[in-house]
């Protein structure tokens, strides 16, 4: 009888933690917001302005899911987790999504059992040193103290770099990009590598940025991008498919400032099977038709969130680069909307 | 006048001297400065050496102040105001003052948590200060269940059936007080558990559906910046305190089995850092709890401080115990007090008094201990600096003002604590020495 209670019991929870992981986009639409994993706090990618509203390239992500699934894209509660915590969180079912400068690698996606919806952002490690150094490669850093973010890629990079050179490093652990833009300025340590996006956005801040320059080599692949947990297909597909809308309307150009016009049908068929015009792309995937076009009208496409929070004319200024689309010499390739 | 004195008697005085000043070097600023100052060579370096610190210091950080500006949009605009000269960029903390203070709690309810905070003090008032009036306790009694609703909203019955379940709990340890304290106190919190558990959520739910009564909701997640710290701190402290005696009581029981749990679980608490407590508070209970079990953020981190703190407060008390003379037991004994009585009467009293500086330190670390949420992703003042602030494109690089602002923050609280706590051993100071 105990027995039968027991496996009951087991049974029982084994079915709603199933039901839990499976249909996402269910829990998601019944609690009527997005949980959101971000940075705690990354210029350019995820910041607070001094009316609390978080905004930036890893947030416009976030806000495009959760336009895609409420034509709302304020929609969204926002958890901010740190680097240690973030996958934990993810796991655990706290947020439904991960839009946190995050690197996709091999052992992520399939030893944490985690699925990445795409890129965002290409991203590779480089190096900054203070000029006075008169150092021009990263080869020649040989006994150099290093800045480097713990539980971070650019942490295991770094070791990779220095011991393929066969040269030797110290490294200063430091937890954020704040902090570590300080311990540089105060000499605790002769280099800082992180992101090479990073590196802009810290030498932008210093009073002389001058004085410090960014060393040619990029030692690593960093390709940043929203993830999700592993087993909701179809929730991956509804973020997957919400970033390559944003990469597609570029392409397509559709803005925030035309697609109302496009979207009530124009000469180029994909543009309007994107905007839901024409065919049931949006029912296939579980969304209301006009799901892509609600993305656009948000924040519009990836171009102009890339302008607004990390573009050259913002204090960050980064160019485009390997972030340009795939027609004009960049990585940027979205799948087709057919 | 006797012969002996006949010779001399030409040179002796007639009239007194009148009196006059002390030499220049033995009065005033120059008696004191040789004696505190300069009272050897020794002294004299130390003197001269702690000026020039004083100096080194102040003339990097006077004029760091004085020139602070405290009106700019961004660094680039507090550095272009500066131009050439040192200067700090105070604008930052006035731009996001209330982002420092309160977080994301949402703007429009600041006067919700600006009235909790005053009247914490209403509160804390009778406990601090003896002289006034006794009846104020019953605000103090009322306040937890006030704050609770005026900073996270929702409806009134909520802590109105709370409260309900505190006097249901009450007529249940009367029923049994008189045959055994420590009997009805038990009775007494299984009443209480067993009432907010079955009862708040449904009674609050019907009356609020009846009457609504409702402040305006607000989550846990939006509450930061010293807002959160001092939530943390206060209630922590206030709920440690009493499960710290009991623990502290239990440790030095007869009985074999409660002792031996006492000592398990402070011995286990001490033996973990609290920043490991807290990743569990964050990540590790998340897959214990059933998905979607929604167990507030803020309420597992107060219990995890709590546990935290009370296993030190119970080491505390221990201490005060075992500092009484066995005299005070026998008295309580000769007096034929039960084991209760003569805590409550006798032992408790004297060893709380003890023990006053050992809380006090407890207190003031855990106060300042909250700051260590930031690390699991809770904005508190810390955080709200490290995370939003300094990662906005206006304000990277901005740094030392906002640090050196939440230093002052703290200083301030903490200062207050250890100055009542000598208030109150000086008011005390029963042994006239």
């Amino acid at each position: 009888m105990k027995k039968t209670v027991l496996i009951g019991a087991l049974a029982l929870a084994g079915v709603t933690a199933g039901g839990a992981a499976a249909a996402t986009l269910d829990d998601v639409k019944a609690r009527g917001h997005l949980n959101c994993g971000i940075s705690t706090g990354l210029v350019g990618f995820a910041s607070q302005d001094a009316q609390g509203e978080w905004q930036g390239f890893d947030v416009a992500v976030c806000r495009a899911v959760a336009a895609a699934i409420f034509g709302d894209p304020t929609a969204v509660e926002f958890s901010p987790v740190t680097n240690k915590v973030r996958f934990e969180v993810l796991n655990s079912g706290e947020i439904d999504m991960l839009s946190r400068n995050t690197t996709w690698t091999y052992s992520r996606d399939v030893d944490l059992k985690l699925e990445f919806a795409g890129v965002n952002y290409y991203d590779g490690q480089g190096f900054l040193v203070p000029k006075e150094l008169s150092v021009t490669s990263a080869k020649e850093l040989d006994g150099a103290t290093v800045c480097i973010q713990s539980g971070t890629t650019t942490e295991l990079n770094l070791a990779d770099f220095f011991r393929v050179n066969n040269i030797s490093y110290t490294p200063v652990p430091i937890a954020t990009a704040a902090e570590a833009q300080q311990q540089y300025l105060a000499g605790a340590c002769d280099v800082y590598t992180t992101d090479a996006s990073g590196l802009a956005a810290t030498r932008a801040a210093f009073e002389d940025p001058s004085a410090h320059v960014i060393l040619p080599e990029i030692i690593s692949k960093e390709p940043l991008g929203p993830l999700v947990r592993h087993g909701d297909n179809e929730w991956g597909d509804i973020v997957r498919w919400s970033l390559n809308a944003l990469i597609a309307a570029e392409e397509l150009g559709v803005t925030s400032a035309n697609v109302e016009e496009l979207s009530a049908g124009t000469s180029n068929p994909e543009i309007n099977r994107l905007l839901g015009s024409e065919g049931n792309l949006g029912e296939m995937i579980g969304l209301e038709n006009d799901w892509a076009k609600n993305i656009i009208m948000a924040g519009g496409n990836y171009g102009e969130i890339f302008e607004r929070y990390i573009g050259e004319n913002t204090p960050i200024g980064l160019a485009r680069g390997l972030n340009a689309q795939w027609t004009n010499g960049g990585l940027l390739y979205s799948p087709p909307f057919r | 006048m006797s012969d002996t004195h006949a010779q001399s008697v030409a040179y002796v005085r007639e009239t007194a001297i009148p009196p006059a000043p002390p030499p220049a070097n033995e009065t005033g600023v120059i008696k004191w400065l040789r004696e505190n100052m300069f009272g050897s060579v020794a002294n004299a370096i130390m003197t001269i050496l702690a000026l020039w610190a004083i100096y080194a210091v102040l003339s990097v950080v006077l004029p760091w102040v004085v020139n602070g500006v405290w009106d700019a949009d961004s660094i680039r605009d507090c550095r272009e105001k500066l131009g050439d000269q040192v200067g700090a960029c105070f604008a930052v903390v006035k731009e996001r003052w209330p982002q420092l203070v309160f977080g994301n709690y949402p703007s429009e309810h600041y006067g919700r948590a600006i009235i909790a905070f005053v009247l914490l003090f209403v509160a804390l008032a009778p406990i601090l200060f003896f002289e006034l009036p006794r009846k104020m306790l019953w605000f103090t009694g009322l306040y937890p269940f006030l704050a609770y609703w005026l900073i996270w909203g929702g409806t009134l019955w909520t802590p109105v059936v709370a409260l309900m379940g505190v006097v249901f709990a009450f007529f249940a340890y009367r029923l049994i007080a008189n045959r055994s304290f420590f009997g009805a106190l038990i009775v007494g919190l299984v009443a209480l558990l067993v009432f907010w558990l079955l009862f708040v959520a449904p009674l609050s739910n019907l009356f609020a559906a009846i009457v609504p009564l409702r402040l305006e909701t607000v989550q846990s997640r939006e509450i930061g910046g010293f807002m959160i710290n001092f939530i943390l701190g206060t209630t922590c402290i206030s709920l440690s305190l009493p499960l710290g005696i009991a623990l502290a009581l239990g440790r030095r029981s007869n009985l074999p089995i409660i002792k031996t749990i006492c000592v398990l679980f402070i011995e286990f608490i001490r033996g973990v850092p609290l920043i490991t407590l807290l990743f569990v508070a964050s990540v590790m209970l998340a897959y214990f709890l059933p998905p979607g079990a929604n167990f507030d953020l803020i309420i597992r981190v107060i219990i995890m401080i709590t546990l935290f703190a009370s296993a030190y407060i119970a080491e505390a008390i221990r201490g005060g115990l075992a500092a009484l003379p066995s005299g005070q037991y026998e008295a309580g004994d000769s007096l034929g007090l039960d084991y209760w009585q003569q805590m409550r009467l006798i032992i408790l009293p004297q060893a709380l008094k003890i023990s006053i500086p050992s809380i006090v330190n407890i207190a003031i670390g855990l106060f300042k201990d909250t700051t260590l949420v930031s690390i699991i992703s809770m904005f508190d003042v810390l955080g709200m600096i490290g995370g939003p602030i300094l990662s906005s494109t206006e304000w990277f690089g901005v740094y030392w003002e906002l640090y050196a602002f939440a230093g002052v923050m703290f200083f301030v609280f903490c200062y207050g604590i250890s100055q009542y706590s000598q208030y109150l051993e000086r008011k005390l100071a029963t042994d006239h020495r």
